[in-house]
């Protein structure tokens, strides 16, 4: 290993431009003649439109113009799709409602858009926005999840009748029912997944250009995506074919899984480009952001986990609910599906489950994938339920785990997923090890003198990462493949672009990415640029979520620098009259191995561009590039533990402390995967203590602001202990697994295992805010 | 945000003749409520005085006990006062733990007690140390100040220019914050006079904003201590339920933060 290189912690060559200012985010972006973009919104949960009167918003001063949802349709823009077919147990495909860009019949949130002002200036197409008159009739609204499917409520979509979207299964029901009748124990919950708002630093933003020219496209937008994004829009929006579409996606600040899909407002100011002839910016502020960006989880389950007289689990069944919101989001379909049932095994050998989700409508924004994405909602479901077995069945928590961990891999799981590698006993013993589990009686002792409660909570992980092998999610319903490519381009002095369809939006790629290039070449890591977002520059890609980049993206880079290694080497052995096969690449140079015969690699760069003195028959050039298509998804694990103190008297929650041992596979940049972990915790102590998304029954968004929606702050996250104890991934060259939601999908169910063991009742949900734990805490009357 | 005409006053005076030249005006000091009002477009004042930089309404005096603070004195300069620190650190305190640094360097006592919302700090400390408002026409008691939810006794173009009180014997004030915006869910000051008087002042609770409550100050004048305040009933049914707590919490929080109070002073 070099300085630069594999398991080294380098400072992230990112963070100088974004430390100082220097990023060049979506909203920056400026180009002549652009104009501004507002847009009209529904203020109503559900509501038919009768009519629109842009008549004086026209006049006013500044505006461009004011485009609608009829005149969308008449020139052929599409629907918005849901790209991952899931069928019901009766066969019966899922029921997509139409969703338009711009509604131009019916809203169903209350920020469905419905209009579009151009103006020279935001101030002024706001002004104009204020005096479109939509007129509507207001339809009945439902956002319970709990009551959309009862008869007689309202109807979102014609396509699904009790607004039920499928009614799926996973694994077999009957063995679970004959497991479940045979119990020694049987430990029975209600799961309750609280919904959230993702919340990016950077808000959503797209700039719409069209180029009557060339009749073509360029699209900003903040997308972890742009590839995916430039195929949606031309496959299925008719916005214009891939080869006149030109998506970039800049630095982008922050997604978690909210800047995957592809909302109306790039489709409709690329279409409004055309239509008024300027360029059309729209920049998202955070209250539209609150309103219109997809949210997350939302699931209502119930659980029943069959134990053996040893304590070995037999059978997990679960029904769950999962609120998809008014419309169907891109990837809505599979996130409470074979992203969720499919982690129900957790890290225990269980014979036997069977999963039933229903996913419904609700006249609330849509839900999607959100940092972790169906697996928070598995873990917490069996972690919540392990600690709760544990109690019942009056043991310790770790030792119920113990006794049902898997341990010899790889290991078939009844829900599809086939583990590769593990040790989840060596993550579970460096945690109680790292949190001094056995002095935490003391503790508690110590706290209760302070009149404090004291408690502490575990909880054990796995995730599937690095998303995902292409046939078999093909299989499952996807309708794209995951791979991932890579292009090595040496450049005529040696320096070196990579280009990646890994996206890049705080994860560090431009750093990690060039430190497998310096570890493998022996170059310094600043010859070495990684080229992301845009695809005009970048030949294809797969973007960046489910913790995929490393484990696909730099999988794709290793095997196009193979390639770029085997043809450098081929032309250095005839630079030094050598075999190929003695050559060797170290410290920049291309050596025969065992001699003083060396070629600087720059030096070998120039012989291919120059091309004076090449191998008979080898092309000049040196530029490879790699499609990777993952063998298996990784399995990322590790055991979380949380130790609390709640002040009996208010119900408030201090983290006193939080540790995390996690098994990611080999590791690039222990200093980012350190990163990683830490923002996942927060954002799971968010989820756990803060944040909840409330609507009224009428589908007024509650929570539409930071007045009203607890985002976590430094203050209320501990500081964390992390470790890892690493077993490398088999299925993928670089042995990696993926580090960047396990801190969201593993904390949640340990915060909460801590507050309920802390306060002696176990019926708590999550936000476990101040008021809802000392209404817990009181003593029974 | 819609458009507005800045004006930066330099006298109490001409802060009074912009106001009255404008069709529909605005003072602003630190603009930390409402300059975010603006931009959610639900103020559109045709133009904004700016009271900051009048020199009437700045600084900090203390004499002996009694206690001046200028209208457009910042929070960060009552919390690091040190003249008020000595006399009377509980106001200090309060106005340490008001927003993030950013608000305490650009928020005034002045617009915050001129706010009135039902949920900001200094409205407490006003009532329980018996203040008075001066304005640039008149001295109003805090008691008749804090009329309603963001309502006060303040008229059309009136000015506070300071607030003057004596410091209690002893003070506290214990806030226990909303998780989201920080603002007081519930939040308590205490004052007990030299003659034994107590007063009991909370925020964030009250369904139409700051109180004093009878019944702690009756058993806090006959005990001051920590345990006075265990038998004492709140009534909930005076209390706000809203989307972060029930009033049945809220009443609940009020003896707490008293008992936390009394015990802090
Ligand atoms: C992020 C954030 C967090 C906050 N947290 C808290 C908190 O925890 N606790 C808390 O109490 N407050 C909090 N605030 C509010 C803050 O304290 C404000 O500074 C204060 O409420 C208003 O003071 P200002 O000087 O900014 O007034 P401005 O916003 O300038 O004005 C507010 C109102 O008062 C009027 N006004 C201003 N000065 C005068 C005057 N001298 N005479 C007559 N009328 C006047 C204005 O016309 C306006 O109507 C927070 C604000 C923000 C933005």
């Amino acid at each position: 290993m070099g300085v630069d290189g594999i398991g080294a912690r380098v400072a992230r060559k990112e963070d100088r431009r974004f430390l100082t200012g220097k990023g060049r985010y979506t909203d920056d972006m400026s180009v002549p003649g652009m104009k501004y973009a507002v847009f009209v919104r529904s203020p109503h949960a559900h509501a038919t439109i009768t009519g629109i009167d842009a008549t004086a918003a026209r006049a006013m001063p500044g505006v461009i113009d004011v485009l609608d949802g009829k005149q969308l349709l008449a020139d052929g823009i599409g629907n918005l799709i849901c790209g991952w077919m899931i069928h019901s147990k009766d066969g019966s495909p899922m029921k997509m409602g139409a969703w338009r860009p711009l509604a131009d019949k019916t809203v169903r949130y209350v920020g469905d858009a419905v209009a579009i002002v151009v103006a020279d200036s935001v101030a002024e197409a706001r002004d104009a926005a204020e005096a479109v008159v939509v007129d509507y009739d207001l339809l009945p609204a439902v956002t319970d999840p709990l009551q959309t499917l009862a008869d007689g409520e309202p109807q979102l979509h014609p396509e699904a009748p009790n607004n039920l979207i499928f009614d799926w299964e996973l694994g077999d029901a009957a063995a679970v029912d004959r497991a479940l009748a045979a119990a020694a124990h049987v430990t029975e919950l209600k799961i309750y997944n609280n919904r959230l708002a993702p919340n990016p630093m950077e808000p959503r933003a797209t700039l719409g250009i069209y180029d009557a020219g060339d009749d073509h496209y360029t699209c900003y937008t903040t997308s972890q995506n742009p590839h995916l994004a430039r195929l949606v829009m031309s496959a299925f929006y008719n916005v214009a074919p891939e080869n006149k579409l030109r998506v970039i996606a800049p630095d982008v600040g922050g997604g978690f899984g909210s800047k995957i899909y592809i909302y109306p407002e790039e489709i409709v100011c690329l279409w409004a480009s055309k239509r008024t002839g300027v360029p059309v910016k729209w920049t998202c502020d955070r209250t539209e952001a609150f309103l219109t960006d997809a949210h997350g989880r939302d699931h209502v389950s119930t659980v029943k986990m069959a134990f053996d007289a040893g304590h070995r689990i037999t059978a997990l069944k679960v029904d769950t609910i999962a609120n998809l919101g008014a419309y169907m989001s891109l990837f809505s379909s599979c996130v409470p599906t074979y992203l969720y049932a499919t982690l129900l095994s957790g890290q225990y050998d269980i014979p036997a489950i069977h999963a039933n989700v229903r996913t419904i409508y609700t006249n609330t924004v849509p839900v999607d994938a959100y940092r972790g994405a169906g697996r928070p909602e598995a873990t917490y479901l069996l972690e919540r339920t392990m600690e709760t077995a544990a109690r019942e069945l009056g043991m310790s928590p770790a030792e119920l785990r113990r006794t049902n961990f898997i341990r010899s891999f790889p290991h078939q799981t009844p829900v599809i997923m086939n583990y590769d590698a593990g040790d989840y006993e060596a993550s579970l013993n460096a945690a109680m090890t790292a949190a001094d589990w056995n002095g935490f009686a003391a503790r508690k002792a110590e706290a209760e003198g302070r009149g404090m409660k004291r408690g502490i909570g575990m909880s054990c992980y796995i995730e599937a990462c690095g998303l995902a092998p292409s046939a078999a999610v093909g299989s499952l319903g996807a309708g794209v493949g995951l791979w991932e490519s890579a292009e090595v381009k040496v450049n005529m002095a040696g320096t070196i672009e990579v280009m990646t369809g890994s996206h890049s939006h705080g994860q560090g790629h431009e750093t990690t990415f060039a430190q497998l290039v310096a570890d493998r070449l022996g170059l310094p890591i600043d010859s070495i640029n990684i080229v992301h977002g845009d695809t005009d520059k970048v030949q294809m890609g797969m973007g960046t979520y489910g913790s995929r980049s490393g484990a696909v993206g730099m999988s794709a880079l290793a095997k196009a620098l193979d390639k770029v290694e085997a043809k450098a080497k081929k032309i250095a052995a005839h630079l030094m009259e050598a075999d190929e096969s003695d050559v060797v690449i170290e410290d920049g140079a291309l050596k025969v191995a065992g001699t003083d015969k060396s070629v600087p690699w720059f030096q070998m760069a120039l012989a291919a561009y120059t091309a004076h003195n090449l191998p008979p028959g080898l092309e000049p050039g040196l530029k490879e590039s790699a499609f990777y298509d993952p063998a298996n998804f990784t399995f990322p694990a590790g055991c979380y533990i949380c130790e609390v103190e709640i002040d009996p008297e208010t119900g408030r929650t201090q983290i006193v402390q939080f540790v995390a041992a996690d098994d990611f596979g080999n590791i690039i940049n222990p200093m980012i995967v350190e990163g990683q972990v830490h923002g996942g915790l927060a954002q799971g102590i968010g989820q756990a203590l803060l944040e909840g998304v409330r609507y009224d029954d009428s589908g007024q968004l509650l929570t539409a602001s930071y007045l009203d929606y607890a985002m976590p702050r430094a203050d209320d996250v501990p500081s964390f202990t992390v470790s890892t104890s690493n077993t490398p991934c088999p299925n993928n060259p670089l042995g990696v697994k993926g580090c960047g939601e396990a801190g969201a999908i593993g904390s949640p169910p340990a915060l909460i295992n801590a507050i309920t063991d802390a306060i002696g009742n176990n019926q708590l949900t999550m936000p476990a805010t101040p008021e809802k734990v000392w209404a817990a805490a009181q003593p029974a009357h | 945000m819609y458009e507005t005409n800045y004006h930066r006053a330099s006298s109490i005076q001409e802060a009074v003749q912009m106001m009255g030249a404008a069709a529909e005006g605005k003072y602003v000091s630190g603009g930390m409520t409402l300059i975010p009002t603006m931009r959610l477009r639900l103020a559109a004042p045709s133009d904004l005085v700016d009271l900051r930089h009048i020199t009437e309404l700045k600084g900090i005096a203390v004499d002996g006990r009694s206690v001046r603070i200028g209208a457009a004195a910042t929070h960060e300069e009552v919390a690091t006062s040190a003249e008020l620190g000595a006399v009377c650190p509980a106001v200090c305190d309060l106005a340490g733990h008001i927003g993030d640094p950013a608000v305490r360097h650009m928020g005034t006592i002045g617009g915050s007690i001129a706010n009135n919302d039902p949920a900001a700090d200094y409205p407490a400390a006003m009532l329980a140390v018996d203040a008075v408002i001066v304005t640039d026409r008149r001295e109003i008691k805090a008691g008749d100040f804090f009329t309603d939810l963001f309502e006060t006794a303040l008229e059309e173009g009136e000015i506070i220019t300071a607030v003057r009180f004596d410091a209690p014997a002893k003070a506290a004030y214990q806030k226990f914050a909303n998780p989201a915006s920080r603002y007081a869910m519930t939040g308590v000051f205490v004052a007990r006079r030299n003659d034994g008087e107590v007063r009991v002042a909370v925020t964030g609770a009250g369904s139409n904003g700051v109180f004093r409550h009878q019944g702690l100050e009756a058993a806090l004048s006959a005990n001051w201590s920590p345990d006075a305040v265990a038998n004492v009933a709140v009534d909930a049914s005076d209390l706000l339920t809203d989307l972060h707590a029930s009033a049945a919490y809220r009443a609940n929080l009020v003896k707490v933060m008293t008992k936390r109070a009394v015990a802090a002073a």
